[in-house]
């Protein structure tokens, strides 16, 4: 006759239900949300440029970051930069998430969405600040968009702060491209680039 | 054993550490407590997160938190007037339920707190006796007899429980 050990079977005992964990969970950012601890919620959101990382803290979103990015390492950056008190809150990207569905869907050209820039500062920011005046399915150099910051000669600088843009899609860098017409570089990656330019270009807007 | 740092993001800590929470809430403050003593549990860490040193032992932090949680809720209860260690003959939505399991759990919950608590700490936690005897007060030798003391009138209850069984 054998026993399990007494240990090892208070261990399986109380193995807890995963159901009621998540549900655990899910209450626990409902009262951290209340409580004002919770600093920054996030999700996930499928699209045709990839899986992408919504982040949000109560000023507005604060990050979009494509897979490429690595998601677990745009999580810990935020951890570092603004709080760690960060945690999986789907409903509270709902908006974002939704309005990104209808840009990828052809049937938003503009983004009304409450964003914090707290992660961009300087001569980056009013880039970023400027980025939203090109209009859908337009696009502008790197050269004219120095200029429109009050920089002409920033050109680099303005390739820096398109490269860096923590929002992006939402604070479209996408329009900005090379003065030969080529697209330069984007976070997303190339395609990415060019899959953008050319739903912008040829989407049935409603 | 994989190590977080302390500023992983948050959500990070509770997927890794959320069940074991569970696990020792239900151990040491009951069924009817585990879920409330978790919630509270990791809302003060949630709160306290962002101040918590560099390198800390992020388990034995929690388990820290739980236990005060629980000697709250056990006090509370105690306030409230309804004896201590009692356990409600149904199973909890916390945890799977399996045949012989009730005796096990009346029998956790019948130790006397501090060998219910080393016993769940160490056992159920995996902390080692130094951070047992931190967590609970007195020395590394009173949580090391503590847990052996527990696990000893365990096993006794449970080969019985289990013979009875066998001869039904």
């Amino acid at each position: 006759m054998t026993h399990p050990d007494v240990a090892e079977l208070l261990a399986r005992l109380y193995e807890p239900d995963p159901e009621a964990l998540s549900k655990l969970r899910d209450s626990l950012v409902g009262a951290a949300a209340e409580a004002g601890v919770l600093d920054i919620a996030y999700r996930t959101v499928d699209s045709p440029v990839g899986t992408l990382l919504l982040a949000a803290t109560d000023d507005g979103l604060i990050r979009v970051a494509f897979d490429r990015e690595d998601h677990d390492a745009v999580l810990v950056s935020l951890a570092e930069k603004v709080s760690p008190r960060i945690m999986l809150a789907p409903a509270r990207l709902d908006r974002a998430a939704g309005e990104l569905d209808e840009y990828f869907a052809g049937t938003r050209r503009a983004f009304d969405l409450p964003l914090d820039f707290r992660l961009s500062s300087g001569f980056r920011r009013s880039v970023l600040a400027h980025l939203p005046e090109i209009g859908y399915g337009r696009t502008e150099s790197y050269a004219q968009v120095a200029t429109a910051a009050g920089s002409p000669r920033a050109v680099r600088a303005v390739g820096s702060a398109c490269a860096t843009n923590p929002l992006p899609l939402v604070v479209p860098c996408h329009r900005v491209v090379r003065s030969d017409g080529s697209f330069g570089g984007y976070r997303g990656g190339p395609e990415a680039k060019r899959l953008l330019l050319s739903l912008e270009s040829g989407a049935p807007v409603a | 054993m994989n190590v977080l740092t302390p500023k992983a993001p948050f959500q990070r800590i509770v997927e890794q550490h959320g069940a074991t929470v569970l696990r020792i809430c239900r151990a040491v403050v009951g069924p009817d407590d585990a879920q409330d003593a978790w919630s509270e549990t990791f809302l003060a860490a949630l709160r306290a997160y962002p101040d918590l040193e560099t390198g800390a032992n992020v388990q034995a932090w929690l388990v820290t938190i739980a236990h005060r949680k629980a000697i709250d809720i056990t006090r509370a209860r105690a306030r409230a007037a309804i004896p201590v260690g009692e356990v409600p003959e149904r199973t909890s939505s916390v945890e799977v339920p399996g045949p012989g399991r009730h005796e096990l759990w009346a029998d956790v919950a019948a130790l006397p707190d501090k060998q219910r608590m080393a016993v769940a700490y160490h056992y159920l936690a995996g902390l080692p006796y130094a951070q047992v005897a931190e967590i609970l007060g007195g020395t590394v030798e009173a949580a090391r007899r503590a847990a052996a003391d527990g696990i000893r009138t365990l096993r006794l209850s449970h080969s019985r429980n289990t013979e009875g069984d066998e001869e039904q």
